[in-house]
């Protein structure tokens, strides 16, 4: 069986829609028939049901969520019998004569009352677990939660230690080049890691659209919306990684960013924390001391990197990006202009639109860095050298620029 | 076909016509191809997720099917239809010989056609067609929309120019246009469902204009409702958009439920149990359905207070729509049951709807919705009514096919739509309710690996679906063409005016008011 299965994903990825869709779609084929135990079971902790998970609000919802369901059950299996009984017992070809009979204000009331209580019965546990939920007093730590078109950033509020969090799924998964690791779609670059348990706050807001912050083993939803702050919370009882993703559509990329969470002990919490502060404030914290000048060199291999991990997702890896709504790069009027609009947008931003304010994320180094590279690739660079434009950026014309 | 020998053939006739059935015809004809429209659009982002990677569309284009998937199947294709049942089947239920305002009438329909050409034609331009989702929620679709969206909006003001029209018009001939005799309570239920549901069109289609319109605004002239960097407020759209959403819920549902009350008294042979009960339940349904639409936002940041509220208007929500079901139940008990095509799409109705209902209390419960919003939980959720809600629809044209063309359909073709309708309805959506609950988000075009298994039997059930539905289009041209011809009363336990019409109906009917009702 797994041989078959083998062929099957050898078939269906070595060749690309729809240059040879017959194959593909053969393949596809044997993918259905012989692949679906290869998938089970990864990333999410369950399968098919709600997931227990591991705190003490994701077993209360779960506990709702069974009950709610077998009341479910319970009423289907009621209406459907009754109805299988009239299919069988009241058929015209087994001599079935109607009955005259169409009020009947007993039976009236009895299914007004009955569906009531059952309601009652699931809303008293309900509301119960609702105030548990917005209990948001003396927690032990604070983290603000914040969603970017893609990308979330975590900040420790009494910590000073702020990072981003994207996506880390190579693209050749994603676009069928290449056999999808076990946790894929699922695997970012820095999680957030959280201590077990502590008591944590959590403010969500966005930076951008709404998006929504979700980890199904937590139990914790809550929309992140520009110009509101919104609190919630959590306690981890079990050390592990817990995964989730963007619950609220937020533009093109909203299936591609995922939450991670890693749970650790208070311990270790602190050692990854002092670690953190050594960095100089996480990933994005500026550093105070300037940085010395990279060689062109120097400049165009980190701005490749960084270029491929901040821009490549909208701007593509070829530079063609995806116009209109991404445009391309490759002879762009920005980046084969002066330097100073292009370091501007890459500063600023564009309000609007997903193109961020990256001075945000990126130290001067990196935003020097990738702003060369951006004017040296694609040919970029014979056309700035024929009409004069700067090539090389450096740390010093991003602060300058940055004022 | 006609008794009247001044009205224009051809083109002109379509273009011109005030008859209720020439305009009854035109928006079930308008249905049925947008029907095909969104449904293909489904099949292509289906066969996407069939793979947990990128197989043939992009992240983008995805988008954009999702978007005019839902704005089409909702405006396009339930809504037209139930107006064209109401245009056909409402005039001739109460003994009137049209509708009170015929030119009113021809217009509400053309405009629907126009709306869709310019929502579809941003497919054309250069930049993305709306890629917000149906539910275009601000700032994705005001601040960071594509340029498209203008015309969305525009499209949008169409379409509920149209709608406001047709309830218009429906609420006045119901009102206006009944038989001496047919008292309120007497009215055919179909009648009543449709009379509470303009109401319901009438109050909450203003409240969509107006927050479009203030889309628009923000969008071209500087204003910043929706804009939290203007002073603006996000999650005032979600308010306006719902305060339309949640009742237009049962302005998809309710024409389906008086469908049902017609079809299952006809096939149990029996009267509709409960009808008094069953009037004042659709009442307290249209009644509640407009307090209850921050059930939608629960995780919007809403206070403790207002979750309790709306879980509590929305749970309650489910005593009356269970009286309904249970009175459908209770008619066929003791009944003489024949099963027919109307009957099968009926009682697939039944069983469906159900379903979708008992998810529906789940998702009510906040503490539960704090796993189900935003996931594919919810998709099979409300899919399960909306289907319904097409089985319904399908019930009614096998049930009045015969009466408005006056011939007999094929019923074992019927037989075996019915069928393969009903088994891929389940296999498409029952698997999403899995998938939901184990994490898997909405809107998404590619996903985690552990769902590979569910989206390819979900996507396996909408390629049958689609294909099931060939054999309604066949069906129908099949029948329209040539048939055995219809009878008076097709169906034997059928009561009602429009029964004691020939079939098919003339061009003109009751153009003098009946004495007597027809009645059980």
């Amino acid at each position: 069986m797994l041989g078959f299965a083998r062929v099957g994903r050898f078939v269906a990825r070595t060749l690309t829609f729809p240059v040879r869709s017959v194959k593909k779609l053969l393949g596809i084929v044997a993918l259905v028939l012989f692949q679906l135990p290869v998938y089970a079971h990864s990333g999410f902790s369950s399968y098919w049901n709600m997931p227990r998970g591991v705190t003490s609000i994701s077993h209360a919802i779960y506990h709702i969520h069974m009950v709610a369901l077998w009341a479910g059950v319970v009423i289907c299996v009621f209406v459907f019998s009754w109805m299988l009984f009239i299919f069988i017992r009241y058929r015209r070809s087994k001599g079935a004569v109607p009955s005259g009979v169409s009020e009947h204000l007993g039976v009236e009331i009895v299914w007004t009352i009955i569906p009531f209580v059952l309601l009652v019965v699931m809303a008293i546990p309900a509301t119960r677990i609702l105030f548990e939920i917005h209990d948001e007093a003396k927690p032990a730590m604070t983290i603000k939660v914040t969603g970017y078109q893609w990308k979330w950033s975590y900040e420790y509020l009494d910590q000073g230690v702020r990072f981003y969090s994207q996506i880390a799924t190579p693209q050749a998964e994603i676009n069928n080049q290449r056999v999808p690791s076990p946790n894929f779609l699922l695997e970012v670059d820095h999680p957030l890691v959280l201590p077990v348990g502590q008591k944590i706050r959590l403010l969500i807001t966005s930076n951008d659209v709404i998006h929504d912050w979700w980890v199904p083993d937590l139990g914790v939803k809550q929309d992140a919306i520009p110009g509101y702050v919104n609190e919630t919370w959590t306690k981890i009882d079990k050390v592990g990684t817990y995964r989730g993703e963007c619950a609220e559509l937020c533009g093109t990329y909203h299936g591609f960013m995922p939450i991670v969470v890693k749970a650790v002990s208070p311990a270790e919490f602190q050692q990854w924390l002092a670690k953190q502060k050594v960095v100089g404030g996480g990933k994005v914290g500026k550093s105070s001391k300037p940085s010395a000048p990279l060689s062109e060199n120097a400049l165009l291999t980190l701005g490749k990197k960084i270029y491929e991990k901040d821009c490549a997702v909208c701007h593509q890896t070829n530079g063609k990006g995806l116009p209109p709504t991404f445009p391309a790069l490759k002879g762009s009027p920005i980046a084969t202009g002066p330097v100073g609009p292009h370091l501007a947008i890459v500063i600023k931003g564009k309000k609007g639109t997903a193109m961020q304010a990256f001075s945000e994320q990126l130290q001067p180094q990196e935003l020097a860095a990738v702003v060369t590279y951006q004017r040296h690739a694609w040919g970029n660079e014979a056309i700035n050298k024929a009409k004069g434009h700067a090539l090389v950026v450096h740390a010093s014309d991003v602060t300058a620029a940055e004022g | 076909m006609s008794h009247d020998h001044h009205h224009p053939t051809g083109f002109k006739r379509w273009l011109y016509t005030t008859n209720h059935k020439d305009i009854g015809t035109m928006y079930l004809v308008f249905a049925l191809i947008m029907f095909f429209v969104a449904g293909g659009m489904s099949l292509i982002f289906r066969i996407e997720l069939f793979r947990p990677e990128h197989v043939f569309i992009q992240p983008e284009f995805y988008n954009q099917l999702i978007t005019m998937h839902g704005i089409i199947m909702i405006f396009g294709v339930v809504m037209p239809a139930a107006a064209g049942l109401a245009n056909w089947m409402i005039p001739p239920m109460i003994g009137a010989p049209d509708m009170a305002l015929p030119r009113l009438n021809n217009w509400s329909f053309w405009l629907l056609p126009f709306a869709f050409l310019i929502s579809l034609s941003t497919i054309l331009m250069d930049g993305p067609t709306p890629n917000f989702g149906w539910t275009f929620y601000a700032p994705l679709s005001t601040t960071y929309g594509p340029k498209s969206t203008d015309f969305f909006i525009f499209s949008i003001h169409m379409l509920g120019l149209s709608s406001i029209l047709a309830a218009l018009n429906i609420a006045v001939t119901i009102i206006n246009l009944r038989a001496p005799k047919m008292t309120w309570m007497k009215m055919p239920i179909f009648v009543w469902s449709w009379f509470i549901t303009a109401l319901i069109l009438l109050a909450i289609m203003p409240v969509l204009a107006g927050g479009v319109t203030m889309m628009l605004m923000d969008r071209n002239f500087h204003t910043s409702f929706f804009e939290a960097a203007g002073g603006g407020d996000p999650i005032l759209f979600q308010h306006i958009f719902w305060f339309f959403g949640h009742p237009e819920v049962y302005v998809l549902v309710l024409p389906a439920f008086g469908v049902i009350s017609h079809v299952i008294p006809a096939f149990s042979r029996k009267k509709l149990f409960g009808y008094h009960m069953m009037v004042y339940a659709t009442i307290v349904i249209a009644f509640l359905g407009f307090l209850v639409w921050m059930h939608h936002m629960f995780m919007t940041g809403a206070p403790i207070e207002s979750q309790l509220f709306f879980m509590y208007s929305t749970m309650i929500i489910a005593v009356p729509t269970g009286v309904k079901v249970f009175n459908w139940v209770a008619t066929m008990h003791k009944g003489s049951l024949t099963f027919e095509t109307p009957m099968l799409f009926a009682l697939g109705f039944l069983f469906v709807f159900t379903i979708g209902g008992v998810t529906g209390i789940m998702c009510a419960l906040v503490p539960a919705d704090y796993q189900y919003r935003g996931s594919y939980f919810v998709v099979a959720h409300f899919h399960y009514p909306l289907l319904a809600t097409v089985m319904a629809i399908m019930a009614a044209i096998y049930f009045w096919l015969p009466k408005w063309c006056g011939n007999m359909y094929c019923e074992s073709l019927g037989r075996w739509h019915f069928w393969l309708t009903l088994i891929s309805v389940n296999l498409t959506f029952f698997p999403q309710h899995f998938i939901g609950l184990a994490g898997m988000p909405r809107r998404v075009p590619d996903y985690p690996l552990q769902f590979t298994d569910f989206n390819q039997i979900s996507t396996i059930g909408a390629i049958v679906m689609g294909l099931a539905q060939l054999l309604f289009l066949y069906n129908i041209i099949k029948t329209v063409k040539r048939g055995k011809p219809a009878v008076e009363r097709p169906w034997d336990g059928a009561k009602g005016l429009e029964w004691t019409l020939p079939s098919p109906m003339p061009y003109h009917s009751f153009e003098t008011p009946p004495d007597d009702l027809d009645e059980h």
